[in-house]
């Protein structure tokens, strides 16, 4: 097979798998974000079918509170810029103020978990109550979920990341970054999940 | 191309074109159409029919014919010719088979507006006792049965209102509050029916109707039609049900005006005195 | 312009993988070895598969239900479209072809994510294990393959649930497969091949992964969702707790119906190698090919109510997808012609590759017509859930996708094995295949149109002689297995040694020995510019370096064509 390959000797590339792997890491995790945000779409899409043909009885409609949902959202939104915050600290190699940052996210993540147990016991509904409490505790739970892996992710970063025998450097960012686009993902979805159940 | 190939290829898509029409109209794969919406339907089921097998023969002539004539005969070497592309021909069978669809779509909603899909249900649903909620929830079905359907003749419709459960059928005649199994109607008269299940998805299905609708649980649907010919045809329930939905059969007795009536003042008077 | 991939120096962790037969038995990372995996794996629950098929033939044979109970019948149907679905067709036609030959033609030594891949195939046996395992626990699944609620929530909840948590398995592996294909072919191909240089399958595999990507976790969610009203007692999918059966209906098809693609288009892409190779000419149209694939991946998301006409659909909804539906044909369309056009004036060997290829076209076309015919409101009213249904898909999946893998097989096995297969005995195997198919399927069409619904263990004895006639066409069916089998296991020992490019082909995996040494290539990658330059230009004599001449010099002339 030499005949294929005659002029292109010339070029050298740096064959390095490791480094080159990081990369489609990254895009990997995006597809399969896409592929889970249309997990989401499909519960969404359940959502609002039941809304549009279902109507419940006069009796079953709550109106939901919104004072802890919307600082659920807050909470949410603010662990976003804070992992941000993490990020840049690790690409500044300080790895201390990117635990301490990481920590911050973790927290925040953890108070939204509370806070949204918190409502749980405080709605007027239970799980099997009709379609739409379901859907609503299938919607909020699954994101739960979310959540829940994304805070032992970052709590796992945290302890990797501790300087200076950490794993997580400046070399080795992709765990850090990994988990912060996760995180991001699950905040996002919590925006449109958060317009869609609370305030539509 | 030379003058001879060319007739002989127009020649040869006139012969298929023919055989395929010839076949359409002459192979009868269906059952005896017993209502205003199997006239209709086999109408379609021709055109369709037509098409397919021109299409479909058409087709297997290329493939057969390549096969034969651009074999590899034995000891022959080289390469056939390196054609790539041709963008007149790429531009041919995109625009055929697009040509096709379009007919075949506009034909298709002019057949289902004649069977009356296109029209709405709620005033094809007229029974009175219902309320606006119920209807309101009527998911779908076909409308009138009958190519000259106008209100007037909805408005001489027979109602009947029909149960499914595993693993039977079951219909109630609201004028004479009869109940039975079997499903009696008089020729040339709509028909409108409401249907609704109990456990699972059942579906009504009578093929010589060529209707057929799911009866869903919680969302009544509704089927209207017109039997046109007399005679005793088997309702089928179409949708998996249960282990026994293969038995799930029932008959539809469609007999003259006299015959109907009859029956009819047989069992309202069983059902007054039984209630 | 181009750049090579020299051998990669950092392979300790493959050096680490048991070597002979033992490695197809091992969490290897191999993505040939795991594509052997997949095939035979797929293979053995396509047996599996037919054997119920069979059962479910025999049944069938006469008009009462005599040969098993009802509610065993639904179980053996359930079975059989769940098994040759989600454990054959869709692991082969994109596990098991898609890893063997998917880094070959982006030019790479193995897939993005080695590990991912190995994972995602070992999640097939439990799977399928568990799903059979269910019949013999409590009764396997028997709504159907469609999982209707409340059909599936009121039958024995132990089978569903088996059967639910196999599918999410299942699914999981396919996104997983998904994810890896679409960064193999978009990130790993080698520097200096451009996208519309890579073959056909690889859009085929792009177009199928961007498929499942988007719609399987549809699917995932609504199972969820069901097994919640199964277990929990929800009422998502339970008209007496409040919920709506038809929006299940919706959610399954918004990934079913893509799932149709994704069991088709792979072999679409499967067909495009093979004919070009056999008729010694270019693959007609490649452009075009390429647009048609993306248009049905498009057309594919917009098309799932046509399972639903009958289902209580608003009358606007069903017009839409019946012109949504039917546009379909139009790129599909594309393509068959495009295949007769690379048939057309070529030099064809008659193999049994071909052969099956050929068959295939045929039979698409028949299944792609009543497809079409189904896809019209009014017909559909009356032929939906009839055999005319059963006749359509099996003319599609069986005529289709199985005939294409038998045509791959055919074609690849010398790839695989560095042995020929008997081509005698292909030849024997395709006819009786095609012959037992048809007897089957064809007569199916006849018993839908005149009243015999699906799904059913007794029927109206106006029927039986039809049936019968198909029980005859699947035993040949079955028959037919048999010298296929003896011939693959065969030639595996005997058969004459292929050498590394029998048919003098051009795309880069017979541009290797066979079978091909761990990482591909002995040195660099080739740069296979021109996957499809076969034929013969009159024009430019000098271009014609790829011409089928004695075996024995052939390798010399598998210069790639510059631009
Ligand atoms: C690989 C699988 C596969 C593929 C590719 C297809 C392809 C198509 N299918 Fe099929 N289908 C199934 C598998 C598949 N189907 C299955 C499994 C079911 C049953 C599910 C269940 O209920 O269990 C089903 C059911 C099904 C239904 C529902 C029937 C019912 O339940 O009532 C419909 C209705 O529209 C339909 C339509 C089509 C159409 C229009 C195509 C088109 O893509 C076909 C396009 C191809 C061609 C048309 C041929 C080539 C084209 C030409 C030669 C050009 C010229 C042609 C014309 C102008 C017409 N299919
Ligand atoms: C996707 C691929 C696929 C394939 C390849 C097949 C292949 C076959 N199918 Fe398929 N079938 C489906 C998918 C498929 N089917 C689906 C999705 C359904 C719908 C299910 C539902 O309604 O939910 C269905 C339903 C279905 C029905 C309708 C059942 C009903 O509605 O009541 C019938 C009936 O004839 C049938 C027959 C066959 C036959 C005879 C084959 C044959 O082609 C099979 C040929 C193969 C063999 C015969 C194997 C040979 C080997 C042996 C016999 C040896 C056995 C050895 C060992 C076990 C070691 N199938
Ligand atoms: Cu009722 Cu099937
Ligand atoms: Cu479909």
């Amino acid at each position: 097979m030499t005949t294929l390959t005659q002029n292109e000797q010339s070029s050298q590339v740096k064959h390095d798998q490791d480094s080159e792997h990081g990369d489609y890491r990254m895009f990997g995790l995006a597809t399969f974000l896409v592929a889970d945000a249309m997990t989401f779409a499909g519960f969404f899409a359940a959502y609002l079918t039941y809304k549009a043909v279902n109507p419940l009885l006069p009796d079953a409609i709550y109106e939901l509170e919104l004072p802890l949902p919307t600082l659920n959202t807050i909470l949410l939104l603010v662990s976003s810029a804070t992992f941000h915050r993490a990020g840049k600290a690790l690409h500044s190699n300080n790895a201390d103020r990117c635990q301490r940052w990481l920590l911050v996210t973790a927290s925040l993540g953890i108070a939204f978990l509370a806070s949204q147990m918190l409502e749980y016991f405080t709605l007027p509904f239970g799980l099997t109550d009709n379609v739409f409490a379901s859907t609503f505790y299938a919607l909020t739970g699954f994101h739960g979920l979310h959540v829940t892996l994304g805070a032992i992710m970052i709590l796992i970063v945290w302890w990797q990341a501790r300087s200076p025998n950490g794993r997580i450097t400046e070399q080795n960012t992709f765990p850090l970054e990994a988990a912060e686009l996760y995180w991001h993902f699950v905040d996002g979805i919590w925006v449109i999940l958060f317009i869609i159940l609370y305030l539509l | 191309m030379s003058k001879s190939t060319a007739a002989l290829a127009i020649g040869s898509i006139i012969t298929l074109c023919l055989l395929g029409i010839w076949i359409g109209q002459n192979v009868n794969f269906l059952p005896v159409d017993a209502s205003t919406n199997a006239t209709v339907y086999d109408e379609l089921f021709k055109a369709l029919f037509s098409i397919g097998s021109i299409l479909f023969f058409g087709m297997v002539g290329l493939v057969v014919y390549s096969l034969v004539r651009f074999r590899r005969k034995p000891g022959e070497k080289g390469d056939g010719l390196a054609i790539e592309d041709n963008l007149p021909l790429e531009i041919l069978w995109t625009a055929i088979p697009t040509i096709v669809i379009l007919f075949v779509g506009l034909y298709s909603y002019d057949i289902y507006d004649r069977m009356g899909g296109m029209q709405s249900l709620q005033t094809s649903a007229h029974h009175d006792h219902q309320e606006m909620e119920s209807i309101q929830k009527i998911w779908g079905g076909i409308g009138s049965g009958s190519i000259d359907s106008t209100n007037k003749n909805l408005k001489d419709s027979i109602p009947i209102e029909v149960t499914a459960m595993q693993f039977a059928f079951l219909f109630h005649y609201p004028e004479g509050d009869i109940l039975s199994g079997e499903l009696h109607v008089p020729v040339d008269k709509p028909i409108s029916m409401r249907m609704e299940s109990k456990d699972v998805i059942h579906a009504f299905w009578v093929p010589e109707f060529r209707i057929k609708q799911d009866v869903i649980p919680g969302q009544p649907t509704i089927l209207n039609f017109t039997p046109t010919k007399t005679g005793k045809y088997p309702i089928i329930c179409a949708e998996l049900c249960g282990p026994y939905h293969g038995g799930m059969r029932s008959t539809v007795v469609v007999e003259n005006e006299n015959d109907y009536q009859a029956w009819h003042e047989k069992n309202s008077k069983v059902s007054v005195t039984s209630s | 312009m181009t750049i090579s991939i020299p051998p990669s120096s950092s392979d300790q962790s493959k050096k680490l993988q048991p070597e002979g037969w033992l490695r197809y038995f091992s969490f290897s990372l191999d993505h040939k070895v795991i594509g052997i995996q997949y095939l035979v794996c797929g293979f053995i629950f396509y047996l599996i598969g037919g054997a119920l098929a069979s059962a479910i033939r025999i049944e069938l044979v006469s008009p009462i239900s005599d040969f098993m109970p009802r509610d065993v019948y639904n179980q053996v149907l359930t079975l059989h479209g769940t098994i040759m679905i989600f454990l054959w067709i869709v692991p082969v036609v994109n596990g098991a072809f898609g890893n063997y030959l998917i880094p070959f033609y982006v030019g790479a030594r193995d897939m993005a994510f080695p590990r991912l891949n190995a994972v995602a195939f070992w999640m097939i046996p439990p799977a399928g294990l568990l799903l059979i395992s269910s019949y013999f626990i409590n009764g396997a699944a028997q709504s159907g393959w469609t999982a209707y609620p409340p059909l599936s929530i009121t039958t024995p909840a132990a089978g569903q649930l088996i059967w639910i948590l196999s599918v999410l398995l299942l699914g999981g592996s396919s996104i997983f497969g998904g994810i890896n294909f679409i960064a193999t072919i978009l990130k790993l191909r080698r520097p200096g091949l451009r996208l519309m240089q890579l073959p056909m399958y690889c859009w085929a595999i792009l177009g199928t992964s961007i498929l499942v990507v988007l719609s399987t976790p549809v699917l995932a969610g609504t199972l969820v969702l069901l097994s919640f009203d199964i277990v929990a007692h929800t009422g998502f999918f339970n008209p007496t707790l409040g919920g709506n059966v038809v929006v299940y209906q919706h959610l399954f098809w918004f990934y079913s119906h893509p799932a149709v693609y994704i069991m088709v288009l792979p072999a679409f892409g499967l067909v495009s190698e093979i004919l070009p190779v056999h008729s010694r000419k270019p693959l007609f149209g490649y452009t075009t090919m390429v647009y048609s694939i993306m248009a049905i991946v498009v057309l594919g998301f917009l098309v799932w109510a046509h399972h639903m006409f009958t289902s209580g659909t608003p009358p606007w909804m069903r017009l839409f997808f019946t012109i949504a539906t039917s546009f379909i044909a139009v790129p599909t369309g594309i393509k068959f012609f495009n295949w007769v056009a690379t048939l057309w004036g070529g030099k064809i060997s008659i193999n049994s590759a071909v052969l099956f290829s050929c068959g295939f076209i045929v039979n698409f076309v028949l299944g792609g017509i009543t497809g079409v015919a189904l896809a019209q409101v009014p017909f559909d009213v009356h032929a939906h859930d009839t055999y005319f249904v059963v006749a359509h898909f099996h003319y599609i999946v069986y005529g289709g996708s199985v005939f294409v893998i038998f045509s791959s097989i055919y074609h690849w096995y010398p790839k695989f094995t560095g042995r020929m297969l008997n081509d005698s005995i292909g030849k024997l195997h395709f006819a009786l295949t095609f012959i037992g198919f048809n007897l089957c399927f064809a007569p199916q069409h006849w018993l839908g149109l005149n009243g015999m619904p699906r799904r059913v263990a007794e029927y109206d004895p106006q029927f039986i002689f039809f049936n019968q006639i198909s029980s005859v066409g699947a035993l040949i069916m079955a028959i037919s297995t048999l010298p296929f089998l003896w011939n693959v296991i065969n030639s595996a020992f005997t058969g004459p040694l292929a050498g590394d490019n029998p048919w003098s082909a051009l795309t880069p995996e017979w541009l290797t020995s066979s079978p091909p040494p761990i990482e591909n290539w002995e040195g660099e990658a080739p740069l296979v510019s021109k996957p499809y330059g076969y034929g013969e230009n009159p024009e430019k004599p000098n271009l014609t370096s790829n011409i089928l001449s004695d075996q024995s010099n052939s390798d010399s002339e598998e210069d790639e064509v510059k631009k």
